[in-house]
């Protein structure tokens, strides 16, 4: 797959010249956006305050018909200035100058407001930068605003936001896919170069599937969780959105690593995911010899769309022509996964939702007692899914259910994290589709609740076990009148983002004949 | 109860005056001369009680002799560790509200605790000390309940598995007690962190909220139901402020909070297998309160089985009410509250190695128990030793008062007789004087050695106590003759000057040596040494 962004030609022609300062990369990086815009801009063939402008005009025309974003920041012009100057001045502006990054709205920025999609945060702003944000801004990167999301991360089609419904690029009657629907809307339609997602049961996967980018959630405590607004503590990762697995790639590269202020992130030394991508220009007819992959069996049968099935069957082909051996492998625990995810993610966010209770901050009933005044701020704050879920965890939680609830749901998570472990020991990656179908309507599964959590099926075994994960798309479904994106699911080994990264890089590289440019924006891209 | 809670980030002032709200009189139990280690050497106040002492234990004892009274006591201490538990915030009691706060101890979105290790270290260091057995793999969990003071809507602690557990606590009751050596067990000792604090206006109109106090890490400490009487626990309770002083994991201040005492108290008739309905008491803000008011629960406790009433003790949280001296229902237990506990995601297992373990039980100072077993071994009384283990800094000072001039009942008399009282009169503990260890112990070796006389060791006491110096420096201050030589020219002028007393002595009447003595005393204006004076007057006198 070839992002349309980029110049092929502009490529070569700078392809011998002196690497660009990004971090410790000794060659240039093909397929990647970031690392185009940063040599023009390196070599002042244009500025960031253009490149801005661009985006900017290009946010205008699509936003009203997308609605990604809550937020947008109005310094955007100023922010690119700056940058301009540094680089005029020769000075060090880090790895992602100017590259313009959009931020789901649970992920805290210290100059905008946060709200998580929620009534009850309505207008918070947060008192600092979320440790990802702090990273990105001191790699030169340029926070565009907050994206929409299903309020607090519950939901897999954005149509949870108290605030609005934001539309899929490829079709505007279909959501965008969630909880990070805003996120890979603005990526798909190039409102942004990169975005930040997270995913705690699937909705940095799933909405990378259902809008056609890369969507990579990384392993749990490779990225500090610190100013993400907790849904699901043991399951919240924060993941990345680009149009191209190298991109995704290096934005991971900035946000990961040990953080102080997250316990649970992890101590492990970070490699530099981008030395291994390796341009098609330089591997063989068969770059992927000797990988073995297993094809999670219980996810290309009964239930899967049609369509979906066949492009993961393409991309099966791809990966084998690319010289990997497919295996399809059984988890038999996989089905165990959904019923043990909801009940442990509920029970988390029943916990983890109680300090929104008017007092400090956010949205507070006027009440001269004390218990309507949480009662009051917490009914009117919370929408229905929020409540939902509150009102599952509570119980799951509560004395006398918490043994058949809680504490069984993490003996089934432990036999599922086991059942991965075997499956990795055997294959270096295994895959799935992100969802079971491509994206669908709008309003379609919204008093559905049970349709809609049965679509997290192919994604949330794997935050169960803490995996990484990479989708990227692989086709297409056919939706009526419009084409839909298909994308499918590499699940790699813990801290093995690596090995994601570099077979997907080799894979979208080679992927001919597919271009993942919404219509919505196709004129200004044309392939 | 109406709120206007704080809202927003920056925190709103908030009334300065917190004392008046939180503060209670400070009341204590004259009698109890060694539970309250931070005022036995500072003042005293006579509890205003409308019976006496004396009443009130014989009242007891009645009850005693027909009822057993069953009693557990779950403490909270306050860790001094210079940040919080689970962020770099540093607290201190009494800063302005809300001036040692930051987004995780306000439970800001996103926000996530770390864990300070010096609570781990604190936690062993208690454990240990209370003979406990270590949960080297333990971990936190979430204890969630709605309070404003409370700003995550859950208290991080831990539940099923506590990092100590099975522990015991020896002690000695004081002679006024009728002494006797206790031990008391430990059921369990855990980590959590400390709420906030809500301050409530005059007029009652609305309540505000100081999260300075949140995040604080405690140790909560839960005993077996071991005590009998309010002495006891009162006892209990000062034994483990005393341990607390004597680790340095924190002030064990009452009034400042540092120390909590919750207690649950239920009577049986005696010979009765079953336990009676506990009542739980707050609300204790000294040992005296504590003693006092378990005794007055006793006693409600024992007339409504008397008269028939037992069903009338209910499960219910009572408080002590100072100014009454009674206790009061607060609130009815309606059935048992559902904390839903369940282990908190963000914070990693504690996980204890074997070497750290050993690393700080071997670290860990003289505790005061063994400190009262040495002292004993010393040939101390009962009531000497009790009174110089009672505060750590008094038993570091009178350790090393020993450790140079090893007359251990002298220094024991010096400390709690002149040094004592000089610290009642100036409200002052024994490490804000002047006076060290070291010029104590110079100070016994003159008077040993007869270089100055005890009523002169008095007065350079108290400069050194006011004024600091040294023993040697202020004698030679004072002038004092200490050459033989010059008090033999003393002593033969007085004795050319009285020849009728001299040929009396000399005819056997040797009491007159207390006459030549104080001659040469007023001769030299007071200043010989006396021990020269007399070793040299016999001398010549017998010459």
């Amino acid at each position: 797959m070839l992002s349309s962004v980029q110049n092929p030609r502009l490529l070569l022609r700078h392809y011998r010249r002196k690497p660009p300062p990004l971090h410790h990369h000794h060659h240039t990086i093909t397929n990647s956006q970031i690392q185009t815009l940063q040599k023009s801009l390196k070599t002042h063939q244009t500025t960031t305050k253009e490149l801005t402008q661009q985006t900017l005009n290009r946010i205008q025309q699509t936003e009203p018909l997308l609605k990604s974003f809550l937020h947008i920041s109005n310094t955007l012009l100023a922010q690119a200035d700056e940058i301009d100057k540094k680089l005029e001045r020769n000075e060090n502006v880090g790895p992602l100058a100017g590259v313009l990054v959009a931020v789901k709205d649970n992920i805290c920025a210290k100059d905008m407001a946060c709200t998580a999609g929620s009534k009850i945060l309505e207008n918070y702003r947060p008192a600092y930068d979320a440790s990802v944000v702090r990273k990105l801004r001191e790699c030169g990167a340029i926070i565009v605003g907050k994206t929409n999301l299903d309020e607090f991360g519950m939901g897999s089609t954005t149509e949870g936001s108290a605030y609005q419904v934001t539309a899929n690029p490829w079709d505007l009657e279909c959501v965008p896919g969630g909880s990070s629907g805003g996120s890979a809307a603005a990526v798909s339609a190039r409102q942004c170069v990169v975005s930040l997602g997270s995913d705690t049961g699937g909705s940095v996967r799933q909405p990378a599937s259902f809008c056609g980018v890369v969507g990579l959630k990384p392993t749990y405590g490779r990225v500090s969780r610190y100013g993400l607004v907790a849904y699901a503590s043991s399951l919240d990762v924060i993941g990345c959105f680009g149009t191209t697995v190298a991109d995704a790639g290096i934005l991971l590269q900035a946000i990961s690593g040990h953080d102080k202020h997250d316990a649970t992130s992890s101590k492990r030394e970070v490699n530099d995911f981008t030395s291994q991508f390796i341009a098609k220009e330089h591997f063989n007819s068969q770059p992927l010899k000797g990988l073995r992959v297993g094809v999670i069996s219980e996810t290309i049968r009964d239930g899967v769309d049609q369509e979906v099935v066949s492009s993961i069957r393409g991309a099966i082909s791809h990966l084998e022509e690319l010289g990997s051996t497919v295996t399809e492998v059984s988890l038999p625990s996989f089905s165990l996964g959904l019923p043990a995810y909801y009940v442990l993610a509920s029970s988390e966010s029943s916990s983890n939702l109680s300090r929104y209770d008017g007092v400090r901050y956010g949205n507070q009933i006027v009440s001269d007692e004390l218990s309507s005044l949480y009662g009051g701020s917490r009914a009117n704050g919370f929408g229905p899914e929020v409540k939902r879920r509150i009102l599952m965890g509570t119980y799951a939680l509560s004395a006398g259910y918490y043994d058949a609830y809680y504490k069984r749901a993490q003996q089934v998570r432990t036999v599922v994290q086991n059942s991965f472990k075997e499956a990795l020991d055997v294959y270096d990656i295994l895959i799935s589709p992100a969802a079971p179908s491509a994206a669908y309507k709008i309003g379609e599964k919204k008093n559905d609740p049970l349709a809609m959590y049965a679509g997290d099926i192919m994604t949330v075994n794997v935050n169960l076990a803490g995996l990484p994960a990479l989708v990227l798309p692989c086709g297409f479904a056919e939706n009526g009148t419009s084409r839909l994106p298909v994308g499918f699911q590499m699940i790699g080994a813990a801290f093995d983002e690596e090995k994601l990264l570099r077979v997907g890089h080799i894979f979208e590289q080679t992927l001919l004949g597919c271009s993942f440019v919404p219509p919505i924006i196709a004129d200004e891209f044309k392939c | 109860m109406a709120l206007t809670l704080f809202r927003g980030i920056q925190a709103r002032p908030l009334l300065p005056c917190s004392s008046a709200f939180i503060a209670r009189k400070h009341v204590l139990f004259c009698s109890m001369q060694s539970t309250q280690a931070d005022t036995t050497l500072k003042t005293k106040q006579q509890a205003p009680s409308n019976f006496t002492e004396t009443a009130r234990a014989k009242a007891v004892e009645k009850v005693l002799k027909d009822y057993e009274a069953i009693i557990g006591i779950e403490t909270h201490v306050q860790l001094s560790t210079i940040t919080k538990a689970f962020c770099s915030c540093a607290y201190s009691y009494g800063s302005q509200p809300n001036s040692c706060v930051c987004p995780v101890c306000m439970g800001l979105p996103g926000a996530l605790p770390v864990l300070n290790s010096k609570v781990i270290e604190y936690a062993v260091m208690l454990g240990l000390a209370l003979n406990c057995k270590l949960a080297l793999s333990s971990k936190f969990d979430r204890k969630q309940y709605f309070y404003p003071d409370l700003p995550k809507g859950y208290q991080i602690s831990q539940f099923d598995i506590p990092i100590a557990a099975n522990g015991f606590i020896d002690l000695d009751l004081p002679l006024e007690f009728g002494g006797g050596h206790r031990r008391f067990g430990i059921t369990r000792v855990h980590m959590e962190e400390d709420a906030g604090k809500l301050l409530h206006t005059g007029t009652g109109s609305y309540s505000q909220v100081d999260l300075n106090r949140a995040g604080v890490p405690l140790l909560e400490i839960v005993s077996e139901p071991d005590m009998r009487t309010g002495i006891e626990a009162a006892e209990y309770a000062a034994e483990l402020q005393r341990v607390v002083r004597y680790l340095g994991v924190g002030n064990g201040n009452m009034q400042e909070g540092s120390l909590r005492c919750d207690v649950n108290v239920s009577i049986r008739p005696i010979g009765q297998l079953e336990f009676g309905t506990k009542v739980e008491i707050k609300n204790l803000n000294s040992f005296s309160a504590m003693s006092r008011a378990i005794d007055f629960e006793i006693a409600r406790q024992a007339e409504l089985y008397d008269i028939g009433q037992a069903d009338e003790i209910v499960q219910e949280t009572r408080l002590w009410e100072e100014g009454s001296q009674k206790t009061v229902t607060m609130r009815k237990k309606e059935g048992l509250a559902d904390y839903r506990y369940f282990p908190e995601p963000d914070l990693p297992e504690v996980i204890l190695t074997e070497e750290y373990v050993n690393g700080i039980r071997e670290s860990l100072p003289e505790l005061p128990e063994m400190k009262r077993r040495r002292y004993e071994e010393m040939g101390l009384s009962m009531q000497d030793l009790l009174f110089l283990a009672n505060d750590v800094n008094v038993a570091h000072f009178f350790d090393a008062t020993i450790a140079k001039v090893p007359d251990v009942k002298l220094a024991a008399n010096w400390i709690m007789g002149d040094i004592a009282a000089y610290l009642k009169n100036e409200k002052l503990s024994i490490n804000e004087i002047k006076l060290s260890p070291q010029e104590l112990s110079e100070l016994i070796a003159s008077i040993k050695s007869g270089t100055i006389s005890g009523k002169i060791g008095k007065e350079i006491l108290l400069e050194l106590m006011e004024k600091g110096g040294t023993v040697k420096g202020l004698i030679e201050e004072k002038d004092l003759i200490v050459d033989p030589a010059e008090i033999e020219k003393i002593i033969d002028k007085v004795i050319a000057n009285n020849p009728k007393q001299l040929e009396q002595y000399r005819g056997g009447k040797t009491k007159l040596q207390g006459f030549f003595a104080g001659q040469v005393m007023k001769e030299s204006k007071g200043k010989a040494n006396p021990g020269l004076v007399n070793k040299i007057l016999v001398e010549k006198l017998n010459a």
